[in-house]
């Protein structure tokens, strides 16, 4: 059988995928390299994120503080040496991208601009406007179509890892299109699939963060790392869960309840609305259920208000979220407050991987949000997820590279078997099974509900232990279930059936190792352990694949440099 | 089911089993005013029909996936407001001009294709230094250019083009404001790579000043400012002295 084969395969088309793609080629312009997307590189989720990307640039600020900003975010389960490897890297990668076109907002003399952003001590989130992931996802995909070693795989949905003698050599890819699997060997995968908010029913993310290249790895053997760790922005808009940017806070925003009152000086009285989304996430709730917010029909809700900012400076750095407002809300944001509640954003959570990227499994590599290299911890700082993208995509990209360089051929002998048994697998699971009364759309609709009362903002051991319970039971429900489509064209019932599968993995990864880490840090806040206790948990979950829905858990530390856990106040 | 409902009539079409395409109703829930037409196709597929096909991602209106035609219009699913149409039913069709895939699946690789053909990536002859810091570039110098780095790439142009849906070698509405886009940036130098692809391509002189791309786009850029901009420039190449033919 034919199957294409690569130097560097990447799956995933997002920021960081694109970012390895071409890092590989620079590193090694003899590599050619195969970038699977199951969607077109555009329309990746990169696309929606808006407020900036981190790197320090400014005056007065120094890898010091950008570094300490984010291992105090994370509540100290960063690991060091990876976040100062981060700072020094991220204002290259930013002017890497200005060299390839992105339009990053000017400073009157036409340097870089930067913002304040949540958690952030000094101005250092670069931006352009308030579309800046839409740019630089424009930007370095533009950029990629000159590079001829780079060969993409659009619309192509990998279902499986192939590894063999504990070696990833290639993927299985459903070619959505003609229905047809592939085999897509290379030397070296890089898993860039992004993050796993659908899981959740209130989500900022778009319908194609399934959790793909986290369940791809864990199933492959590699370990998920802190995957309690999951964001919840402060600023989603109600029903639809579309993302208003952090940005609206750093450039001036209020957050006010129902009394008119900006109650985030209880809680961060020393940064109010520029706190760290775990915290002003937790305030809102904690303000919800006193009474101080306001009720709409969609749940409770504070106001976002930017009114005193004045229409000339909204439309200059904010100008899409008045177009947010206008067209999904019905208000203008110069004249009117924007409801906003928390809502799932992001996963801290990820393949667990080093600063090259590399994963457990020889020649998988992991970057951007699919991937944990220890740089967020338990909560992410907004705006370095961007840079994260670009820093640590360019890293596994060159490290993949080298690998490749001087790794083995794939052979084709053992693919063919694999590829075969891949194909059969699926088609016998959805295509051709008879009887099974099960719909994906409820079991998936019952998922994310589950998701929502049990690993939400607040957790605690009945609420997480009931969840472990009912994935369970929507396990068993999704081995009944029936594709109604029985097309090969461009059947996008199969791969909902696929997504849905892995998102069912993750989210019992989440549940159970949330239930184990009996302690409140960053985003995983406890009501039964509401302390943090660095004794016993100053150190990474780390989850392996079972027989059962329960992973094996096992915990490593956290790497410490110079910064010795502290209270975590602001 | 709740009192009130909306009827969505979509576009089915398998090629491995149908001669034609045909349109199909479901009656949906119209349960929340905040419904778009997105949210109708989703209730089809989850809780009526799992084989209806069309791509979709962000819902708000920035990852270009979703466009189709409304009631014969091309838009943005994601934000096109059912109440906007109800009580009447809301036809879902495949963006007009291009090949279909499935249902409401088209084939897009034309546009891939111009898209790569137009060198979408900053041409300079020298090369700065990453340890040269950035191209100073000004607000202003970005606003020379700025409504055309909005394009989603979102096909809404091209579905409206009578041009391109006679003639599909023109290389279209998004492509030339993509084109325009890098021409007017202060940091880039490859406008005479690109003039040849771009004022040459079959088409650009038959756009006549009908500009229905500008009129649908549904993020502000006005591709046909960029074509009538890009035939001036074609023109000038010819009456300037060659030195400043660039």
């Amino acid at each position: 059988m034919d199957f294409e084969t690569y130097d560097v395969l990447v799956v995933g088309g997002g920021l960081a995928g694109i970012r390895a793609a071409i890092a590989a080629v620079e590193a090694n312009p003899r590599v050619r390299v195969g970038m699977v997307s199951k969607v077109y590189p555009m329309r990746s989720h990169t696309v929606s994120a808006e407020g900036g990307a981190a790197a320090a640039i400014g005056p007065g600020d120094s890898y010091e503080t950008h570094a300490f900003d984010t291992i105090k975010g994370s509540d100290y389960l960063a690991d060091q040496d990876v976040v100062e490897a981060f700072v020094r890297e991220a204002p290259v990668e930013v002017i890497q991208m200005e060299h390839w076109g992105c339009p990053w907002s000017r400073n009157p003399d036409g340097s870089i601009a930067v913002r304040p952003f949540g958690g952030m001590t000094t101005w250092r989130t670069c931006f352009a406007a308030d579309k800046t992931g839409f740019h630089m996802l424009h930007a370095v995909f533009q950029t990629s179509l000159k590079y001829p070693q780079i060969t993409r795989h659009d619309e192509a949905f990998v279902t499986k890892l192939l590894v063999e003698d504990s070696r990833c050599i290639g993927v299985v890819a459903l070619d959505i299109r003609t229905g047809r699997f592939d085999a897509i060997t290379a030397k070296s995968v890089i898993l860039a699939t992004g993050g796993l908010g659908r899981v959740y029913a209130f989500t900022t993310n778009g319908n194609i963060c399934t959790g793909d290249g986290m369940s791809l790895a864990y199933r492959a053997g590699a370990g998920l790392k802190d995957m309690e760790m999951v964001q919840f922005h402060p600023t989603g808009l109600p029903f639809t869960g579309i993302l208003i940017t952090e940005a609206v806070r750093g450039e001036g925003g209020y957050l006010l309840n129902n009394q008119g009152e900006r109650f985030l000086k209880r809680y961060v009285p020393n940064k109010m609305e520029l706190g760290p989304r775990d915290i002003i996430s937790r305030a809102m709730i904690t303000e919800f259920e006193e009474g101080r917010g306001f009720d709409g029909p969609h749940g409770k809700y504070m106001h976002l208000d930017v009114r005193h900012l004045g229409e000339k400076m909204i439309d200059r750095k904010l100008p899409f979220m008045r177009e947010l407002g206008r067209e999904f809300v019905g208000i203008d944001i110069v004249k009117d407050p924007i409801p906003v509640r928390p809502v799932q954003h992001y996963m801290m959570g990820g393949v667990d991987a080093n600063i090259s990227g590399e994963t457990e499994i020889l020649g998988l590599y992991a970057a951007g949000e699919c991937a944990n290299v220890g740089l967020n911890g338990g909560n992410r700082l907004g705006s370095n997820s961007l840079s994260e993208c670009l820093v640590f995509g360019a890293a596994a990209g060159r490290a993949a590279a080298h690998y490749a360089s001087s790794a083995k051929a794939v052979t084709a002998n053992p693919v063919d078997a694999m590829l075969w048994d891949e194909a059969r697998r699926v088609e016998s699971e959805y295509l051709e099974k008879k009887g099974g009364a099960e719909r994906i759309g409820p079991i998936r609709e019952e998922m994310q509900r589950e998701m929502d009362a049990g690993a939400g903002v607040f957790r605690n051991k009945e609420g997480l232990s009931r969840l472990a319970r009912n994935l369970g039971g929507l396990r068993e429900r999704f081995e009944k279930v029936k594709v109604d489509d029985s097309s090969r064209t461009f059947n996008t019932e199969i791969v909902a059936a696929l997504e849905l599968d892995f998102m069912l993995e993750v989210s019992s990864v989440i549940a159970f190792s949330a239930l184990a880490r009996e302690e409140s840090r960053g985003a995983h806040a406890r009501t039964d352990f509401p302390e943090r206790h660095d004794d016993r948990f100053l150190k990474h979950t780390v989850a392996f694949h079972t027989n059962t829905l329960a992973p094996r858990l096992d915990y490593r530390d956290v790497k410490i440099t110079h910064f010795q856990p502290q209270a975590r106040t602001y | 089911m709740p009192d009130k409902t909306i009827m969505i009539r979509a576009t089915r079409y398998d090629p491995e089993k149908d001669d034609q395409p045909r349109l199909q109703s479901y009656e949906v829930p119209f349960y929340d005013e905040s419904m778009v037409v997105l949210d109708a196709l989703n209730h089809v597929k989850s809780h009526i029909d799992g084989s209806l096909s069309y791509r979709w991602s962000c819902r708000m209106g920035i990852c270009g996936s979703c466009g189709m035609m409304v009631n014969g219009t091309p838009k943005l699913t994601c934000n096109a407001f059912l109440r906007d149409y109800w009580p009447r039913p809301v036809t879902v069709e495949p963006l007009n001009n291009f090949p279909v895939i499935r249902d409401l699946v088209i084939d897009m690789d034309d546009f891939m294709h111009k898209l790569k053909s137009i060198k979408p990536w900053i041409i300079r002859k020298q090369e700065l230094p990453l340890g040269a810091g950035e191209h100073r570039q000004t607000n202003e110098q970005i606003d020379e250019f700025r409504q055309f780095s909005e394009c989603i790439n979102c096909m809404l142009c091209y579905a409206a083009c009578p041009v391109y849906g006679l003639n599909s070698e023109f290389l279209g509405p998004a492509a030339t404001a993509l084109a325009r886009r890098y021409n007017l940036d202060s940091r880039d130098e490859g406008l005479k790579q690109r003039l040849p692809v771009i004022a040459d391509s079959e088409g650009i002189w038959e756009c006549s000043f009908v500009g229905e791309c500008s009129v649908v786009c549904p993020k502000g850029v006005d591709p046909a400012k960029a074509i009538q901009q890009t035939k001036l420039d074609t023109t000038m190449r010819f009456v300037l002295p060659y030195g400043n033919r660039e």
